[in-house]
């Protein structure tokens, strides 16, 4: 038995510590310029939807449901999986993500059916970001109506 | 020059709140399915405590297009509902000022599963 000159523990903390840098920052680089594109698209949406007299309550609605429709059907095309792989945040993050979460694995569970493959799956991150966003904004609802009351 | 300047902000902005989530999927082990929740969740606190606001009149879609404006849009519809209906109205307002993304969201995913199959993992 040859005796190594380091333990694997130690041998892995000098691999990281050479690690050049740059993989981390192409991985920020790439999260950046996708998620801000995205965002001048959204943008982009808005002005639009301002030149078609939208108000402001309905402009953003078609702001967003523009970019959930542009997110499910690149989702359903196989495209938005690829650019997932190579943005990372970039793409998840933004709300084109929210809609790749939710058709992604709807159309992966196809074969369980109609009810529990699709109709389950739908929710399967959107399930938690759906329970825990609206709680959160029921707490807030109630804890601005409480000092609402106390003050006036 | 005006129209320049906002979509700049808006890329500027967006890319940095996308990079926070890259700097949570890098830095720790956290799944995506929590760092979405913790984007939601922060975008809803952030906005009760007066923050999200002014980035949101800063950097327009910047802010409202990544999923902590999902959570800004949350809490500002909670807060109008409860100036409008009063207590109830905290049970009304997040889900009425995000029906229309929510609603998409369902309505086109589940035309996609009806339309598309299944592809294999890039």
């Amino acid at each position: 038995m040859s005796r190594l000159p380091f333990t694997p523990d130690e041998y892995g903390e000098i691999v990281s510590k050479l690690t050049p840098p740059s993989r981390h920052l192409r991985g920020y680089l790439r999260a950046f310029w996708v998620g801000g594109v995205i965002c001048v698209l959204g943008q982009a949406l808005t002005l639009w939807a301002e030149t078609l007299s939208l108000g402001e309550t309905t402009a953003p609605m078609f702001t967003t449901s523009v970019l959930v429709f542009l997110g499910t059907t690149l989702t359903g095309i196989g495209v938005y999986d690829r650019i997932g792989k190579y943005a990372g945040a970039g793409s998840a993050i933004p709300v084109t993500g929210f809609a790749n979460s939710v058709a992604a694995p709807a159309i992966e569970f196809q074969r369980e059916g109609a009810i529990t493959g699709v109709g389950a799956r739908l929710f399967t991150l959107a399930g938690p970001v759906l329970a825990y966003g609206i709680a959160a904004s029921v707490l807030v609802g109630i804890v601005y109506w409480l000092i609402r009351g106390w003050v006036l | 020059m005006d129209t320049l300047f906002l979509f700049i902000k808006a890329f500027v902005v967006g890319g940095l709140i996308c990079d926070i989530g890259q700097l949570l999927i890098m830095r720790t082990k956290l799944t995506n399915a929590r760092i979405l929740v913790i984007f939601v969740v922060s975008g809803v606190v952030l906005t009760a405590l007066g923050l999200y606001k002014p980035l949101v009149d800063f950097a327009g879609a910047g802010a409202t297009v990544p999923l902590t404006g999902f959570g800004y849009s949350l809490a500002m519809g909670a807060i109008e509902a409860v100036n409008r209906y009063g207590f109830w109205g905290a049970f009304v307002g997040g889900v009425t000022r995000t029906a229309a993304g929510i609603t998409a969201a369902v309505v086109f995913g589940l035309l996609n599963a009806l339309i598309f199959k299944p592809h294999a993992k890039p």
